[in-house]
């Protein structure tokens, strides 16, 4: 596609696009979002970005290669599972912790697994469908 | 406790994410033998757990039942996922063998251990629409691996394979849907109760009939097997080797499990269709193997007629049936793995799979003869091997319950498999290779001749063991029918009222 207006367009809709994905990630754990729902939106921000530029580029701003990715976000999402091992909670329960603040209520920052495993999952999505598109692309 | 559940699907998975970034260079296979084994020795100590304890489960994510994920191990699932792992092993170092470099660096490593870790979480999985996740999870990974390569033949196989097994998710998936929509719960323990209370059974036997075609098709029963001969000859043997020993296996222990555990309200209409279905898988796949001439075509529709064998198993519905259904899909899976693996070693040494293009295997390499007579005769059900004692127990139950037809079709089958198995015989190992070529095993370079060895070796003893020692075995498959039947314990230990050491 070698409209202007969309290439230009497109730079804007990307980041715009790529921030939204984050958004959603982290409102996911009460809301409606998610790791499969972020990895979705950073993956159409990619594709079009494809479309407006091509693959090489697109695969050159992902920096590596999208397969690779989704795997280590499988790897990520497992191993978030295998944190409770150490309290000694069944598999993928999630842990929760509290920094600043008197109580879990009031607490600044709540770093737990299950925003781990969303990652993971946003990577997975992320990369596979990414690799999709690229697959699809190259061969047309 | 409910870690032991974890590690025999969690292993296989963290395998293939490094076996897929490791997959450029030599690294890949040995990070995948590594995992098998780990697999292989966590599904060990799952199985010594079950064998001490009972049934057991474990919650995922501490959600009680039936609420959350329930992964559950009763005999029949520990020992299905103990036998995985053996395949597995056996693949693996198959594969390291066999598996060229170009395919490993399209990710053949680690398709297979997702294709390991669908399998395994299929038989531990105590909820349907985790199961229904895991069919997923096994399809997905078989269809790369099917058409990984991207041969004309097996992009047409390929195509084949997943239209038709798309099909029976689908059904399997309306099933699930309209068993919720019936009873509010997927938890197959909650099931039973629930399933139980429904005022309007005929509703029952009407998702039991959607789930028999769904997971009917996975099993290649008749009238729906025409996908498994259509694809299993494409891949490369290892593949075919994991694809024949497992996939249909796991249609078939889903079929156990839901007509043992949930579906048991109106077995004289549901089982009586089972027995017949049985019947016609067991003849029809015989009768297809004799109008064959490929070496893998002929083992793939013996899958077929011996599928029949293991639900025949389940549609008679007695305890010394159950134990002959239990004891031939352990005893098949050993067997089919191993037969499919020979026929990679021939293929190897002649050039061919056509059995009229080849010969002379018998003259030339003694050893693999001598390999391929055990798995060969313990299929067709000679005694001492294992397939006599599995066939033996199937007879026995229907002599029991005087259904002589049964009983005929089931001996006849036997004769027939015994018909194909001396074609094979024949044609490859006996008569002289049409084009004078010498099979010697000298034609494979040792570091490809090994590793394909050992594992025909390791499951040919294991078919001679258990059928020189069924003592053990058959006990076990007298418990494991006798959890099936009645399955308190199950249901008990997922529902949380029957106490677990912690």
């Amino acid at each position: 596609m070698n409209s202007i207006i969309f290439s230009a367009g497109a730079r804007i809709l990307v980041a715009l696009l790529l921030v939204f994905s984050v958004f959603m990630l982290l409102r996911g754990h009460n809301l409606p979002g998610g790791g499969f729902i972020g990895g979705l939106i950073a993956a159409v921000g990619f594709i079009v970005y494809m479309l407006a530029c091509g693959t090489t580029q697109a695969k050159a701003a992902l920096r590596v290669s999208p397969e690779a990715l989704a795997m280590v976000g499988l790897l990520i999402a497992l191993a978030s599972g295998f944190v409770s091992i150490l309290f000694g909670d069944p598999f993928f329960t999630g842990q929760w912790w509290w920094v600043g603040g008197d109580s879990y209520a009031t607490a600044v920052v709540r770093p737990n697994t299950v925003l781990v495993f969303d990652v993971g999952v946003y990577l997975v999505v992320l990369g596979s469908i990414v690799s999709l598109a690229c697959a699809f692309e190259e061969e047309v | 406790m409910s870690w032991l559940l974890v590690f025999p699907i969690a292993i296989p998975f963290a395998t293939a994410v490094l076996a897929y970034l490791w997959r450029n260079g030599a690294e890949g296979k040995w990070i995948s033998l590594a995992g098998s084994i780990g697999s292989l020795i966590a599904s060990g100590l799952l199985m010594s757990a079950v064998l001490r304890e009972g049934v057991i489960a474990g919650q995922m994510s501490n959600w009680d039942a039936p609420f959350g994920i329930t992964l559950v191990a009763d005999y029949l699932s520990a020992v299905m996922v103990v036998i995985t792992a053996i395949t597995g092993l056996a693949t693996a170092i198959y594969a390291m063998g066999e598996i060229e470099a170009r395919l490993e660096r399209l990710g053949y490593h680690a398709l297979f251990q997702v294709l390991i870790a669908g399998v395994t979480g299929a038989f531990l999985t105590g909820d349907l629409f985790n199961l229904y996740v895991w069919f997923e999870v096994m399809l997905i990974a078989s269809f790369g691996l099917l058409v990984l390569g991207g041969s004309k033949a097996q992009l047409d196989a390929g195509i084949k394979y997943v239209a038709l097994n798309l099909i029976s998710t689908l059904v399997f998936l309306s099933g699930i849907g309209l068993l919720y929509g019936l009873t509010g719960t997927l938890n197959m323990a909650d099931l039973r109760g629930a399933v139980a209370a429904v005022e309007n059974q005929g509703l029952v036997t009407v998702i039991a009939m959607m789930f028999m075609v769904g997971f009917g098709v996975k099993a290649a029963v008749f009238p729906l097997f025409f996908w498994l001969p259509a694809s299993y000859h494409t891949p490369s043997f290892a593949v075919s080797a994991v694809f024949a020993g497992l996939l249909t296996k796991v249609g078939v222990y889903a079929l156990m499990r839901m007509f043992t555990l949930v579906f048991v309200g109106d077995v004289g209409f549901t089982h009586e269709i089972l027995i017949w279905v049985s019947v016609l898988t067991m003849v029809t796949g015989v009768l297809g193997a004799a109008a064959q001439t490929d070496f893998r075509k002929i083992l793939s529709f013996h899958i077929i007629s011996q599928i029949g064998y293991m639900t025949l198993g389940l549609a008679l519905f007695t305890p010394l049936a159950l134990m002959g259904g239990v004891f031939y899909l352990v005893h098949h899976i050993i067997v089919k793995a191993n037969l499919f693996l020979v026929a990679g070693v021939a293929q190897k040494l002649t050039g061919d799979t056509d059995l009229n293009r080849i010969g002379g295997l018998y003259k030339s390499s003694p050893w693999l003869a001598a390999l391929f007579i055990v798995p060969a005769f313990s299929l067709a059900g000679f005694p001492p091997l294992s397939g006599f004692w599995a066939k033996y127990l199937i007879v026995m139950a229907s002599i029991e319950l005087q259904a002589w037809v049964i009983t005929f079709f089931a001996l006849l089958v036997g004769l027939l498999t015994i018909f194909s198995m001396t074609k094979i015989w024949g044609m490859a190992f006996w008569k002289p290779h049409p084009d004078g070529i010498e099979p010697v095993p000298e034609r494979i370079p040792a570091a490809v001749r090994i590793p394909m060895m050992i594992p025909i070796v390791g499951l040919a003893a294991m078919t001679v063991g258990i059928g020189l020692f069924p003592e053990p075995f058959v006990q076990f498959a007298e418990v494991s029918a006798a959890q099936l039947l009645s399955p308190t314990d199950y249901v008990d230990t997922v529902l949380g009222v029957r106490g677990m050491a912690p």
